[in-house]
């Protein structure tokens, strides 16, 4: 019926309206999948695989860590754990398909670790980690805690050789990772890839749809919010230095945000993951439905403000609990580009490409 | 009230439009109950939110936890009730009740067609739309009339004309006509439709969709009315709401308002429907033809008759009430509801508040997710009389968090049919300041751009 109509209903305009056509407009529209194609292929599925590879490396090192506890392995479990946990923050933003599935982000990477939890799991040796409830102490700041915050290095070594429980843990951590790592690539490598390109439609559960929601997501809370926006007592009474990522190693925190931003630009302009080749992109689609505002197009604008976004953070101190002890002002600024780009993104992006934020009828008023 | 003796008033008509009618009207409500309740959406939008947005002077209108579900139950049983003609009057009046009350809960979900329903379902407690094939009817002799007067039925096209009319006049403004906003923002989305998607994706296609949408609006009500035009604009009807169905996700309202049409039919028409409906539930049709006229009590007539001209008459001036408010009215919305102001807008927003502490100084800012869903901050960010009631829940909350001299202030911005996101409240404004009335809120910064039109 559903087409019947729209046949009948296409008659009647095709035989009243020909050689009418605008010659500006004569597309044929935008090529969504192509769009998708160029995201799974050339973006996620390399990030997602890099990622996996930092993991066996990350395993690998924690493996000969604990076979034979030592200064020289944990300085290399450190360095690894580093590339694992930067390399994270270019997947961390595309939780959808098995990733949404298994909440990866919040197995991975929730913070402030609670240490008390851990302590307890690893003395009493009983623990799930699977359990929703185990979030906060497992994933890469869990990590981080068992391989910085126990100690000086020294200390470190010495509690490794004689606790079979630290092992035990740290082990079942990296494990944990590279399980549910393994679990999301896999998907995409096998089935999930074709089902995501061929969700090529409009609707709230369509891949663009969804994507650029998650993207904007995690845009807004877990990078904007999280990375900066807390740390820096925007959400609180007063500032929380301690809630910064990569607490136990705070002298990563800065370039963690950093990479994590550049990600979120890339994927924004639809640079490729393994070279600097620029495929079918948001940016380019805006230009597509010519979201042109105050002379400039859209797409400029957002990118200049990823571009204040990057400059104000590149002045901060690499160490970002430093920088909010000693200098908060300058978190704020970093804070309010990233929070303009919520604005341009949000609103006006959104809006441009009529993205659906939820699945309610609406009469558009 | 002379007037109520005039000939017109006297005139008869039989009682199977309004009977056809009741019957579809409590089906649909019956239909649109239980999708509403198959989505899962009560929980979702009356059980799950932490806070709810009340109508100015309905605020002790809220959801009741779990028995919320009872009263959706209550309105889809009245809803059948009015459907199968049982002690209609009371269930007419509880369906009402109950569907103005849902409506009433939380304004983030309005929609102007619920607006409708609440109207349409008010008008019908005064009609006797149980007369005819009513399980009344048959019941009780007293109830069952073939003949009824004409001005019953003639009160629904009336609503009718008012819906659609004023919907199309709505349209009269520079964005739908000369911008073709916010279609061209909408349609091109819909690429992936068999056949249209490519035609959407024209900038002649979204003008003509425009102001075809604009026309049909303003001619339908009358295409029907007279009999000549009347099958070609029932065809137009179908197709324009089928069309709508297809490219918004607007519910049920298409069906209600294809269905709806039917009442301007010539009686013939209603009884092959009812005794088709009759044949199917094998019932007789016949035993209501009993050529029994209704002729009402002349004081309660009277008194109907000029409380309903009062009732019309207020629907008619309340759409223009924005000219008494300064300001574009797509950006205030002051005037905005309850207007048939249906899909002029595609309106999009960013709120973000800050809570001070008068005494300490102290700063916060909101996360408002932790109060509203996904889609009540959409709504709340982009209509200011939610912006003034969630400040003032804001306030209360951060009281009992131990904050005290609270002030509230809000960094907000929004774009309007594809215009470039402006501020749009007075950040310097504390919102714990201002209080809810029908005034004008001179907190919101000026549109700085026109949109002409009615």
């Amino acid at each position: 019926m559903r087409h019947f109509l729209l046949i009948i209903f296409i008659g009647i305009i095709s035989w009243s309206c020909t050689d009418s056509d605008d010659p500006v407009d004569a597309s044929d529209g935008f090529d969504r999948q192509a769009m998708l194609i160029n995201w799974a292929d050339n973006i996620i599925i390399p990030a997602y695989d890099a990622y996996n590879l930092s993991l066996a490396e990350l395993s690998n090192s924690t493996n000969s860590f604990t076979e034979n506890p030592s200064l020289e392995t944990l300085t290399s479990l450190r360095s690894n754990w580093e590339v694992a946990y930067t390399s994270w923050q270019t997947v961390s933003m595309f939780e959808i398909g098995k990733a949404e599935e298994l909440t990866l982000r919040d197995f991975t990477n929730v913070y402030p670790t609670n240490t008390g939890n851990i302590d307890n799991a690893i003395s009493s040796g009983s623990y799930n980690l699977t359990l929703p409830s185990t979030r906060s102490q497992q994933g890469f700041p869990a990590i981080n805690y068992l391989i910085h915050g126990l100690g000086t290095d020294q200390e470190i070594v010495d509690l490794y050789t004689s606790s079979e429980s630290h092992k035990t843990y740290l082990n079942d951590l990296v494990n944990r990772l590279a399980t549910l790592t393994g679990e999301v690539l896999a998907d995409w490598q096998g089935d999930y890839r074709q089902t995501f390109v061929d969700r090529d439609g409009s609707d709230a559960s369509s891949s663009v749809n969804k994507l650029i929601n998650d993207f904007m997501f995690y845009y807004e809370k877990a990078l904007r919010a999280g990375k900066v926006g807390i740390p820096a007592g925007i959400f609180s009474n007063t500032s929380l230095p301690d809630r910064i990522e990569s607490l136990h190693q705070p002298e990563l925190s800065k370039s963690l945000l950093q990479v994590a931003l550049t990600s979120a630009e890339n994927f924004f302009n639809g640079v490729h993951f393994d070279d600097n080749d620029q495929g079918m992109s948001l940016s380019e689609y805006l230009d597509f439905v010519n979201a042109i505002s105050e002379g400039e197009t859209l797409s400029r604008l957002i990118n200049q403000q990823f571009e204040s976004a990057q400059s104000a953070i590149n002045g901060l101190d690499g160490n970002l609990m430093l920088q909010v002890e000693t200098d908060n002002t300058s978190m704020l600024k970093a804070y309010d580009e990233l929070q303009k780009n919520v604005v341009l993104m949000k609103v006006d992006m959104f809006q441009a490409l009529n993205i659906k934020v939820d699945f309610v009828d609406a009469d558009g008023d | 009230m002379s007037f109520v003796n005039s000939s017109y008033f006297n005139e008869t008509t039989k009682a199977a439009p309004l009977a056809a009618f009741r019957i579809f009207f409590g089906f649909m409500m019956l239909i649109s109950i239980i999708r509403f309740w198959s989505y899962g959406w009560i929980d979702k939008l009356y059980i799950q939110p932490r806070f709810f947005f009340s109508y100015y002077g309905f605020e002790f209108v809220k959801p009741l936890g779990s028995f919320t579900y009872i009263i959706f139950a209550i309105c889809g049983l009245a809803a059948l009730a009015v459907a199968l003609g049982f002690k209609y009057r009371l269930a007419i009046i509880t369906f009402f009740l109950s569907f103005t009350y849902i409506e009433l809960m939380d304004k983030t979900t309005y929609l102007n067609h619920y607006y409708f329903i609440s109207l349409l379902s008010f008008l019908m407690i005064f009609l006797p739309a149980h007369a005819y094939f009513s399980i009344d009817a048959k019941h009780n002799q007293n109830l069952s009339y073939q003949y009824i007067p004409k001005w019953n039925i003639d009160s629904i096209k009336v609503l009718l004309i008012i819906v659609y009319f004023y919907a199309g006049l709505a349209k009269l403004n520079s964005d739908w006509l000369l911008h073709a906003m916010p279609l061209r923002i909408w349609l091109p989305s819909n690429y992936d439709l068999p056949l249209l998607g490519d035609f959407l994706q024209k900038t002649w296609v979204i003008y003509l969709f425009s102001w075809s949408g604009a026309i049909y609006d303003l001619t339908i009500p009358f295409l029907l009315l007279y009999k000549r035009t009347r099958i070609v604009a029932f065809v137009l009807v179908v197709i324009f709401h089928v069309l709508t169905r297809v490219l918004f996700p607007i519910g049920m309202f298409p069906y209600i308002m294809i269905v709806s049409a039917l009442i301007f039919f010539d009686a013939s028409v209603h009884e092959k429907i009812l005794e088709r409906i009759a044949r199917l539930f094998k019932v007789s049709r016949k035993v209501f033809d009993n050529g029994k006229q209704l002729v009402w009590n002349p004081q309660i007539k009277k008194l109907t008759l000029s409380f309903l001209i009062f009732f019309f008459l207020v629907q008619v001036i309340l759409p223009f009430r924005h000219i008494v408010y300064p300001g574009e009215l797509f950006w205030t919305e002051e005037g905005y509801r309850f207007s048939w102001r249906v899909m002029l807008m595609e309106k999009a927003g960013y709120a973000s508040f800050q809570v001070v502490d008068g005494v300490t100084g102290n700063k916060q800012t909101v996360d408002n997710s932790e109060f509203l869903t996904v889609f009540q901050e959409k709504q709340m960010a982009t209509q200011p009389d939610f912006i003034l009631e969630y400040a003032h829940f804001l306030k209360d909350t951060f009281e009992t968090r131990g904050f005290s001299d609270v002030h509230v202030f809000i960094d907000s911005f929004v774009a309007l049919n594809g215009r470039r996101s402006k501020r749009y409240i007075d950040p310097t404004v504390d919102l714990i300041k201002q209080s809810e009335s029908f005034k004008h809120k001179n907190w919101i910064l000026p549109f700085n751009d026109e949109i002409k039109g009615i």
